[in-house]
This record gives C-alpha cells, structure tokens and sequence, in this order.
C-alpha cells in the first residue's frame, strides 16, 4: 500500500541536513509521497527503510522479464483495467506448445508453421515469440531432444519449459539458459527448488495451483522466499474458469492493491479446445482480456493475422495517435514519371496503403496532407481530408517539381472528391482509385499498362 | 491473509429489449460475461446477414458457401435457420442503394414481408449505404410489417426523425441508433431519439464497427466506456443492449478478400475470413455486444460455442 508523507517521515534520518536538496526531512518527505522525487537522493536512509520505501512506492503490477538479447520481452507493469484510462503497455506474447509424447510429424508442422508466420504491420515484427515445452514422457533424455531440435529450428523463440519434476527442470535449464527461458511448474511441493533453479539463472517463474485461493498462499510463499520474477496461473483449463483467473487476478492487483496478484498471468488456451478457430476465439478474449502469455496449440498464418492484428490495436496507446510525417513519400525507385497517390497521414491507413504500393512492384509517389491524423473516412467526415489540404499539400511539397505527371489518385471511398479537387488544381487530373487497398496492386499494374498504351 | 476476490458492483443495469416475439437481448448488471460479479443477463445473440440481392462482391471464401440459395433470401434464411439455428435474421437491403440496382422500396417491402412470413426467427432489417434512402425503405418496411418488434439497422444523426417516427413510433417496431466510435455522439442519438417519444426498451444501439487491425481499438473502448456509464454511473441514456454489424466489416478487409494465389503463405481464404470474423466478434462480445451479425456459417457455429462456454 502507498504511504502518506508523515509514514515516509518516520523511516527518514530526520538529520534535516539539507543534503537531498530540501529544506527539512519533512519537506522531502512530502515531495516523495507524491512521486515528485527519488529515495536515492537521501544518503543517509537506512537500507531497511528503503526498502520499505520501494515495496510502498512499487506500481501494483510487477513488470517481469524473459528471454534474451533480441528476443528479450517485458511482461506485466500494467496500471489500469481499461486501455482508455491511460494504456496497456506490454502485449502478450504468443506460445505454441509441444509436448515430448507428440508424433514426429506434428512436431515437424508446428516447427514449420513458427517459422513461417513472419511479417510485418504497421511497422511491428509478427512472429511466434515463446515454444512451450510440455514433459509429460517424464523421461529427461526425450525431454532434452525435444528443447534442442525445436530451439535449434526456431532460433528466434524463447523455450518455456514445464514440468513439475526439478530434476528435469534443472537439466532443461541447462540446455538453454542463455536464451533467458521461462521455468514453468512452481507448486506446492517443488517450489523452494524451482525458485532456487529461477534465481540462480534469473528466470521468470511460473507458479501453478489449483484455484485463486491456493495461487495466492503460495505466492505468498513464493514472495517470502524473496523471489519475485513470477508469472501466475491459477490451473483452470476451461475457458470460463480461465477467464474468471484472469479478470480476478488482475482486478486484485489492481483495484484492491494487492500485490500478491500483482504479477502476470498465462493462458493455457491449448487445453481449452482442440478446435484451433475455439483456441483463436479464446485467445481473442485473453487479448483484450488481460492474459501476458497466450498458449496455443499452434498458429497458422489464418490465426496470426486477427491475433496479432488485435493484439497491436488493443496495445496502442490512446494519448498517442499513430501519424505519419505529412510530405511526399517515394516507394521503390520512383522517377518523374512514376503514378502519384495520395492518402492521410493516419499512420495505421499510411503503412496498409504503402505495403499495397510496394506489394504491386509499381514504383510510386505517396503524397501525405495534413488529415488530422485520421482515417480516409474519418478525415472527410471530420472536414481535414479535402480539395483544399490536398492542394496544400501539392504546393508546399512542391509536388509539380518533382514529379512530371499531373494525375492524382485518390482514395476510393473519397470518390466525391474528384471534382473538387481538380476545380483547387489547375492542369490536374483526379483518378479514382480502389475503395480498399488491397486491390491497389492489380489496379496499379493496369494504370502502369494503360499510361505505357497512350 | 487469505485470499479476497474483489467484485465491481454496479447500480445501472442494461435494459432488457424483446426482439421478435421471444428474443431477448441484454438485461446484464455486470461487464460482459462477468458472472463472477452477478446477473450476466441474456446470453448475446448470433445473427445471420443474408441479402435481397445475389451477393456477387462477396470474398469466395462466404460466397461459395451461400451460392446455391443466395438467388432468393427466402430460399437463402430458410437454409441458414434449418442448417445453422441462428437467433436471429440479418437481411440487408443492398439492392435499394442508389449507387446499385436502386429498387424500389416497395419492392423491398414486399422482399421483407414475404421473408416475414417464411421464417421462424426475428428479423433485423439493414438498409443500405445511403441514409436518405434507407429513411424511405424502413418507413415502407415498417408499414408492411407493423408491431413485430423487429429491430431496423439503423437510424443514423441524418435520419434519425424519420426513421424513428416510422419504425419506432408509428409501427411498433425496434430502432438501432448507429454512431460513429463516439461516446457522447452515441448519447446524443439516444437521447435525440427518445425525446421524439421512443421507448428506451424499444431501442439498440451501434456504436460503430470496425474489423480488428483497423481501427477496432477505438470500437472497442467506446463500447467500454459506454458499458462503464451505463452500469457504473446508471446513465439511463446508454443502457440500451448494443447490436454489432461485426459481418459488414470483416469480410471487405485484405486478409478476408486476397485469394490464396495472390499470397500463397497466407493460405486457404477462406480459413482467414472466418478468423477475422471470429476474432472481431469476440472482440466486440467481450466488450459489451448483446448482438452480433455474422455471415460464415463456421463462425456461427465457433461464436455459439464459445458464448455457450462464457455462460453456462
Ligand atoms: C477508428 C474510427 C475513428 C477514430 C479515428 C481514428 C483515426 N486516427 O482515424 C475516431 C474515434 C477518433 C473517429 C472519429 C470520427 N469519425 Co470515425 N471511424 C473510425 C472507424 C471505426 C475505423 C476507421 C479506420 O481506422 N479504418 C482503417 C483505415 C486503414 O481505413 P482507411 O483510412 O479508409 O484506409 C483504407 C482505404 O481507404 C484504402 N486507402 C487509403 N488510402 C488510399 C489511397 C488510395 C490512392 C487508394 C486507392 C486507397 C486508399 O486503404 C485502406 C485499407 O483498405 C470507421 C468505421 C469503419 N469501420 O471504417 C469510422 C468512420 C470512418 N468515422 C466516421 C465519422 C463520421 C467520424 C466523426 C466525424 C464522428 C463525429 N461526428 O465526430 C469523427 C471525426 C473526428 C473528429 N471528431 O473530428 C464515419 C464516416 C462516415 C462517412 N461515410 O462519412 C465512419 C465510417 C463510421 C460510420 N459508419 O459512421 N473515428
Ligand atoms: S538528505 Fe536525508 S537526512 Fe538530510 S535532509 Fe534530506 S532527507 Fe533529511
């Protein structure tokens, strides 16, 4: 819980030595309660009453890390229950799970699909980030194999590695540890030698029990033991259950500060259905619905463009549009004579429509008014995307310089816009373009043929 | 310390709105699917969008499943009831639109009546792209199909008068008040509405849609705020159950209409118009829709599973 100036004064020095810049021990106080100043500025605090400070002062979501270098993640750190309040910072991270009793084949078609889903959006990497290893053969070697052929296959994804035994734990461990592995299976039994195995190689640590109840006494525990690198699951393996964990875990840590819950959560979709659209509507739920490590079956390119898609809309921050610099954007090597298009400066519709361009291998020019911000519709209906920004924008870009043609394409759902925006353009000609932009790369190759013809 | 399980209790409550002679739709006291916290009210119903017209613009992964019954809606929402079991009828009067084929709206209540009186299920009537014209086409359909409780998608800020008074008021049926992503615009038209004398338990509410990647967090979180006034702050003007259009949306975006020879990675095309589907509607679900309209029978079937699933 958060403590008030007075509470922050007690555990002060109280030497009113002026050293941290502050008058007295009490003005410092005070300006420390509100946030406005750090611990570290009175030399004199007792190491105790430091760290009392920093348990008081500590966000009531711990952020947790996993992985290396690259391919190192952030988890946690969450401050609100609805992304309008402020934000959700770290996205969930996707894991596909194998077991070490699986067939051969549908070992190979999991490791097949991880690497093929790879792309980008709106300027984010997708790809598979965790490879979920189930021991269920309880046979260490098998397990081991298992780890090494997926990790040497997928060399971009993290291992988590779960089983309940800290003997084999500690001998999967081994094998990957420089990738910063996630070490799952910390319960009732095992837990003071799971911990010692996750301190000891500084990895996050995946505490299961059977109910909330039960999840929070050994977190306590676990807490006591002084390591607090953890992620939670509170064992419901249907979807109901899960969610209800997922809901109440975050609500406790963050409506009633407690921060025995104050730790990330996994969902273990994978066991919530065999059908891989169910696992896609369940994991959709744990998106917006606060899971940090999504476990599926597997993913295919039909799975990963919602999921992702979601994930990086949910995870926008809502105080900070996505814009893009207005001005006059070159795709591929555009010359004088290459098409000219022109769109918003709404980064999310900027990045489709360039991908489009790119995607046609038709060299072109991207023009870019100041449109708010906004989408193409949005834009017009808000009055910023129209004959007069366009025009604007042809001029202070000095578009007549640089590219020979006199024809705009514009957006189709803009359509009406046409008369308009050659009345604002003398010599200018307005085409029409498509209404998505998915079929701009067909509609540039004929628009290429066409200006080639005549 | 034993574990303590916070609850959010609410004063408001979402109105419970009867569609079609047993449908109905909202009547919750928590967040979606919350019934850890209390009454979850009635389970979110699934709708299916069929057309008055040969739907020829739809993506081949939607089209080919319907071609055979698309040619008459009659013939096309007795094969979705008898196969699929939906909660409802989405027809959407594409054909009125003035940019197409411009029917009449006489025809197009003749279209609705005869679907009337063929189908088990409630009818939602959709108009098409034009507003003006969709005033027109709801008063002529509502006239043909008076006291049904059928609910008409939608009236917007342009139209609202006449749509309301037709549907509404003279006919007895339900209005959906369609806004753009906007908390207050939402509270505007709901208000704007009701003066002009419509029940709140005569209304739904569309928000506004969008399919996820493109723009769906600004859905998302109006439907959020608008769930948080209505039970938080007992907002009496926005505890209309919420009807999301999730079908129109999903199936136009890229991943749902590029063909698998376009992009051979991506795989079948049909598998990825049914993923956005799904995963908008449980995007919207989760945040507050009482009501979604859906067109592949494969997300009717996975959505049904999974709302069973939230709440039983
Ligand atoms: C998110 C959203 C918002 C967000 C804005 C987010 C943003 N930065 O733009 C917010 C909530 C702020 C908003 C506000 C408003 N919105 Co708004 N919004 C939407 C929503 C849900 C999604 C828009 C989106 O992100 N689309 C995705 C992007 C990628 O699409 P896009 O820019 O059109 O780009 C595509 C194509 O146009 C094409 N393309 C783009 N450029 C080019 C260029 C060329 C050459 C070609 C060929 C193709 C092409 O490629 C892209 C992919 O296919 C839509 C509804 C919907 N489902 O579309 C309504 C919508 C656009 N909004 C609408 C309205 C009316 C408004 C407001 C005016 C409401 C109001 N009265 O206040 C305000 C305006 C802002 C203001 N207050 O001043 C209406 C517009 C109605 C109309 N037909 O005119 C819509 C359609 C909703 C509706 N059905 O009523 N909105
Ligand atoms: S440095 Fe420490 S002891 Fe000195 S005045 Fe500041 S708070 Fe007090």
């Amino acid at each position: 819980m958060a403590l008030n100036g007075m509470q922050i004064y007690k555990l002060l020095p109280r030497k009113n030595c002026k050293e941290c810049g502050f008058p007295t021990c009490l003005a410092f106080a005070m300006k420390l309660a509100q946030g406005g100043t750090e611990a570290e500025k009175c030399p004199y605090m007792s190491d105790e009453a430091k760290a009392q400070l920093a348990e008081a002062t500590a966000p009531p979501m711990k952020t947790v890390k996993f992985g290396a270098n690259d391919t190192e993640y952030t988890l946690g750190g969450e401050t609100v229950l609805f992304r309008h309040e402020k934000t959700f910072v770290n996205r969930p991270r996707f894991a596909i799970m194998f077991s070490d009793i699986m067939a051969q084949e549908e070992i190979e078609k999991k490791i097949n699909n991880i690497n093929t889903i790879n792309y980008t959006r709106i300027n984010e990497e997708m790809y598979v980030e965790i490879a979920a290893f189930r021991c269920e053969s309880q046979d260490k070697d098998r397990f081991i194999s298992l780890i090494k052929k997926v990790t040497e296959s997928c060399p971009k994804v993290v291992p988590m590695i779960i089983t309940e035994s800290p003997e084999i734990a500690e001998a999967a461990v081994g094998i990957c540890a420089d990738k910063g592995p996630i070490l799952f299976g910390a319960n009732e039994q095992n837990y003071e030698a799971m911990t010692d195995l996750a301190k000891e190689n500084k990895l996050l640590l995946g505490v299961t029990a059977d109910g909330k109840e039960n999840l929070y006494t050994l977190v306590q525990k676990l807490q006591n033991t002084g390591y607090k690198e953890l992620l939670l699951d509170a064992g419901s393996r249907n979807l109901k259950g899960a969610f209800d964990d997922m809901v109440n875990i975050r609500r406790t840590a963050l409506l009633s500060g407690d921060r025995t819950f104050g730790y990330p959560a996994v969902a273990f979709v994978c066991d919530m259905s065999q059908d891989k659209m169910m696992q896609l509507a369940c994991a959709s739920l744990f998106i917006e619905k606060y899971a940090s490590i999504i476990v599926l079956s597997d993913m295919d390119y039909s799975m990963a463009l919602p999921l992702f898609a979601l994930r990086q809309n949910i995870f926008t921050d809502p105080q900070r549009p996505m814009r893009i610099e207005q001005g006059i954007y070159k795709v591929g090597s555009a010359d004088e004579e290459s098409p000219l298009l022109v769109t918003v400066d709404f980064a999310l519709t900027y990045f489709i429509v360039s991908g489009e361009v790119e995607r046609s291998k038709v060299p072109s020019w991207i023009l870019i008014p100041d449109a708010g911000g906004y989408s193409v519709l949005t834009a017009w209906a808000a009055g910023k995307f129209n004959a007069k920004s366009i025009a604007k924008a042809v001029k202070e870009f000095e578009v007549e310089n640089k590219v020979k043609t006199r024809e705009l394409i514009i957006p189709g759902k803009v359509a009406v816009l046409k008369s308009d925006i050659e009345d604002e353009l003398p010599g200018w000609k307005v085409t029409v373009g498509t209404e998505e932009a998915a079929a701009l790369p067909n509609f540039l190759k004929k628009y290429k043929a066409k200006e080639a013809a005549s | 310390m034993a574990y303590k399980m916070p609850t959010q209790k609410y004063s408001g409550k979402i109105l419970e709105v009867n569609v079609g002679s047993d449908l109905k739709l909202g009547g919750e006291s928590v967040l979606p699917f919350y019934s850890f916290d209390g009454d979850i009210g009635n389970k979110p119903a699934i709708g299916m969008e069929i057309w008055d017209i040969f739907p020829e613009s739809w993506p081949a992964g939607v089209l080919d499943v319907f071609k055979e019954v698309a040619d008459d809606p009659v013939k096309w929402a007795k094969h979705c009831i008898e196969k699929y079991n939906p909660d409802f009828i989405c027809i959407k009067f594409e054909g009125a639109s003035p940019d197409g084929l411009n029917k009449s709206v006489e025809e197009c209540a003749k279209v609705a009546k005869r679907l009337a009186e063929n189908v088990s299920v409630p009818l939602v009537i959709a108009g098409c792209s034009n507003n003006e014209k969709n005033a027109k086409l709801f008063t002529k359909i509502a006239e043909a199909l008076p006291n049904k409780s059928y609910v008409f998608l939608s009236a917007v800020e342009s139209n609202y008068k006449e749509v309301a008074a037709a549907v509404g008021l003279a006919y007895g049926n339900i209005v959906a008040a369609e806004s753009s992503v906007d908390l207050n615009l939402a509270k505007q038209l709901n208000i704007l509405i009701t003066q002009l004398g419509v029940k709140p338990d005569k209304m739904v509410m569309n928000p506004g849609c969008a399919a996820v990647g493109y723009g769906f967090e600004y859905a998302v979180t109006t439907m959020d705020r608008i769930r948080l006034a209505a039970l938080e702050q007992n907002d009496a003007t926005l505890q209309m159950p919420m009807i999301l259009p999730v079908s129109f949306e999903s199936w136009k975006v890229k991943e749902s209409v590029v063909s698998e020879e376009e992009i051979p990675e991506w795989g079948p095309q049909e598998e990825r118009g049914i993923a956005m589907e799904i995963s908008t509607a449980v995007g919207v679900l989760t945040a507050g829709a009482n009501a979604v309209i859906l067109r592949h029978p494969r997300s009717v079937e996975v959505i049904r599973n999974f709302i069973t699933e939230m709440t039983e």
